[in-house]
């Protein structure tokens, strides 16, 4: 159960992974996300869905090498399997036709944009998909958002591809040409998530964000989760991962996030000395 | 009489030494012992302590087993009864339950009905189960939702009757609150998954990973050829003060703070990849068994100062009276009729400090409790840098919102036929915490019990 049946490098320590999961395929719907558990001693950590085959019995999840979990998980080849593959878990996205919308995905996060961005299209809507990187080898998935999307705007920080500069550029740019935007849905890394809500709120663009925090069991149960959205404590596993963005506190999200960042740092470090002698 | 000898004591490891460790802090009764402490039975006619158990265990029947040096007869017969009782025997409230029904403890000290059966159930764990027959198949298939001490009890007593009984279970291990919420010092993941085995071995499936109401429900459950349901799902929302500062770092809920714990292992961390911190100073906030577990699990993670913070008295704490007698042993500390009104951080939103008041008891409120007042003036700072928050659970949202034609109370919790624990939907019960709010493991097992006889009797009719 749970094995890998397609890898893909998509970028620098950037993978994607095909993991046959028949039950969670066939339930799965946009912006909702899974939990796994690589092995007997992993944390249980959560990863959103990129795409679901209910007939294959598959799910996509893409995962960047960012400490000792997801490092375990790059490294995983066709054929291996996860001790445990939870889901789908979380809300899915409200999909309606809105009219004009905006994907907009910073760096992995353009993954979970991928089945929202398909899924506002099979509705109705004219979908503009904005997708930010640092620079043209870290971009992703540009192909499968182009054949989701109406038009696809690519942002680079260094300028090596597309616009020079954030997503909020991009959406800048979308704007400028006229376009009525009717919603946005924006995920990526919190700082980014937080620039955008702040760029969209005095235009009064509903935007839609889809938070990723720490969760340990990711079905209600603990708490770790939570956020302060409008002034209100929210579980993101079970009330979101996807909020208004225009409510989410994403400093004390930011902050939350590196509650850990020491003992993240520690097993990361231990992993990488144990490599390096191993001469992996 | 033999009556007249005391109670035994249970050995136990010494509380210095044991707060700096995790291994189990009670010990057993040897065997001489558990033969001595089982000669005290009067072995009444009219056993009162079988009423106060929420399953009847045959008390008499099994303590005149182990005075006869019948070990492994004496953990049958609680078998018939008790599915789970190596750890009936180690977290049971036998105080207020089979004990304080006990004769002896009019004049003396009850007979110690739960060290017993701990006894008799590690005996029979180390020397060999007795297999068990299966009986003829019914032909009838039943879901459990939950393997917590409800599901798992439901699911045991099911396949006696010959239903194929399957469990699916949310986390990656079964047990519920057993594996994540007990910590291994009170009731030892090993002993737990023993006693999951033995009800494997009696055919019951258990599937891991499965969210019901996610990737299936429970009416899907019921169309795809299950003649009954158990909803066993548990009390898996925790409850959070309301004050300032609890989104703070530093502050867990105590289900995260002994999941992490006891579920994924962090007192073993880095060897295990999920870290706990605590700091120099702790407080848990709350006087139940739970309070007691993450306050001992906190000082065997390195904390120096553990403080319980409860609103009222020692008199009214709802934690066992061993749990409190342990932990002070420990060296946790009582801050009593103390509650905090903020928890203030520093500037990186760590917890440094909690604002409490100081109370005095009033009239007895609707509880029958004594009413804690706040006494004016009365605040001050506690240095912490740690908060557990132990203030009860609400009811787990998935089965219930997603379970159309399921009436609910205005709890959140599932609405039951008291006596056969029928819920609304015909061949879907419920019971245990899901459907009383946070309780015990016996009472669980109890509710587990009642339903398995209902379903059991609604199957004969379909």
């Amino acid at each position: 159960m749970y094995s890998i049946v397609k890898r893909r490098q998509l970028a620098e320590s950037i993978v994607l992974l095909e993991v046959q999961a028949p039950a969670v395929a066939k339930k799965a719907k946009p912006g909702e996300f899974v939990i796994v558990r690589q092995k007997e001693d992993s944390e249980r950590i959560p990863l959103t869905i990129m795409d679901f085959n209910p007939e294959k019995g598959t799910i996509t999840i893409v995962i960047q090498e960012v400490g000792y979990s997801s490092a375990l998980i790059t490294r995983m080849q066709e054929g291996d399997a996860f001790l445990d593959f939870v889901g789908p878990l979380g809300q899915p996205t409200e999909i309606e036709k809105y009219g004009t919308v905006l994907c907009v995905g910073g760096g992995v996060g353009i993954a979970p944009v991928h089945p929202i961005a398909r899924g506002l299209k099979e509705a109705g809507n004219k979908v503009i998909s904005i997708l930010g990187a640092r620079s043209k080898d870290l971009l992703i998935l540009e192909e499968e958002m182009r054949a989701v999307s109406d038009e696809v705007v690519i942002t680079t920080d260094d300028g090596s591809y597309g616009i020079k500069g954030f997503v909020t550029h991009g959406i800048q740019a979308v704007l400028d040409r006229g376009e009525k935007v009717d919603a946005i849905w924006a995920i990526g890394p919190i700082v980014m998530m937080k620039s955008v809500a702040n760029f969209t709120k005095p235009l009064g663009i509903k935007t839609i964000v889809s938070m990723n925090p720490i969760m340990v069991d990711g079905t209600g149960m603990c708490g770790a989760c939570r956020l302060d959205v409008g002034g209100e404590t929210k579980f993101a596993c079970v009330d979101g991962p996807e909020f208004d963005g225009h409510k989410v506190n994403f400093d004390l999200a930011m902050k939350r996030a590196a509650f850990f960042r020491n003992e993240e740092a520690l097993v990361y470090n231990n992993f990488k000395c144990q490599c390096a002698k191993e001469g992996k | 009489m033999a009556s007249k000898a005391p109670r035994h004591e249970m050995p136990c490891q010494d509380a210095v030494a044991r707060a700096k460790n995790f291994n189990e802090v009670a010990l057993g009764y040897p065997q001489e012992i558990a033969v001595e402490e089982a000669k005290r039975c009067i072995q009444c006619k009219k056993p009162k302590c079988v009423e106060g158990c929420p399953v009847g265990v045959e008390i008499p029947q099994f303590i005149k087993q182990i005075a006869e040096g019948n070990f492994l007869e004496a953990a049958q017969v609680i078998k018939r009864k008790n599915s789970l009782p190596a750890i009936c025997g180690r977290v049971c409230p036998q105080e207020t339950q089979c004990e304080a029904q006990c004769i002896l403890g009019v004049k003396g000290e009850p007979v110690a009905i739960g060290r017993l059966e701990r006894f008799a159930a590690d005996y029979e764990m180390a020397h060999g189960t007795t297999k068990f027959t299966k009986p003829a198949p019914t032909g009838k298939k039943v879901a459990i939702i939950g393997a917590g001490p409800a599901g798992l009890t439901c699911a045991a007593e099911l396949a006696r009757e010959g239903h194929a009984v399957t469990v699916f279970e949310a986390l990656h291990v079964a047990g519920g609150v057993l594996m994540y919420g007990i910590p291994e010092f009170r009731l030892p993941k090993a002993i737990v998954q023993k006693e999951i085995n033995s009800l494997k071995d009696m055919g019951v499936e258990i599937l891991v990973n499965q969210v019901v109401g996610k990737v299936t429900s429970v009416h899907e459950l019921l169309e795809n050829g299950y003649d009954a349901v158990f909803i066993g799902t548990g009390a898996g929302l925790p409850y959070f003060m309301n004050i300032p500062g609890e989104n703070l770092n530093g502050v867990y809920s105590a289900n995260e703070f002994l999941t992490r714990s006891n579920l994924m292992k962090a007192y073993n961390f880095p060897q295990y990849a999920t870290p706990i911190k605590v700091g120099e100073q702790v407080a848990v906030l709350g006087g139940g068994n739970v309070a007691m577990d993450a306050a001992r699990t906190a000082l065997r993670l390195g904390a120096k100062d553990v403080y319980i913070v409860y609103r009222r008295s020692m008199k009214e704490m709802p934690a066992r009276v061993e749990e409190v007698h342990h932990a002070q042993e420990e060296g946790i500390q009582f801050k009593i009729l103390t509650n905090p009104i903020r928890i203030n951080g520093d500037e990186n939103g760590n917890v440094k400090s909690m604002t409490c008041l100081k109370y005095e008891l009033g009239e007895p409120d609707a509880s029958g409790r004594r009413r804690p007042i706040p006494i004016e003036g009365s605040e001050f700072d506690l240095p912490v840098q740690t908060v557990v928050v132990a203030i009860g659970q609400g009811p787990n949202p998935l089965v219930t919102t997603t379970t159309e034609g399921l009436a609910l109370k205005k709890s959140g919790n599932i609405l039951v036929d008291e006596k056969t624990l029928a819920t609304s939907i015909p061949g879907v019960y419920a019971g245990g915490d899901i459907v009383t709010g946070a309780a015990t493991v016996i009472l669980a097992m109890g509710a587990g019990k009642t339903a398995a006889a209902s379903i059991n009797e609604y199957l004969k009719t379909k």
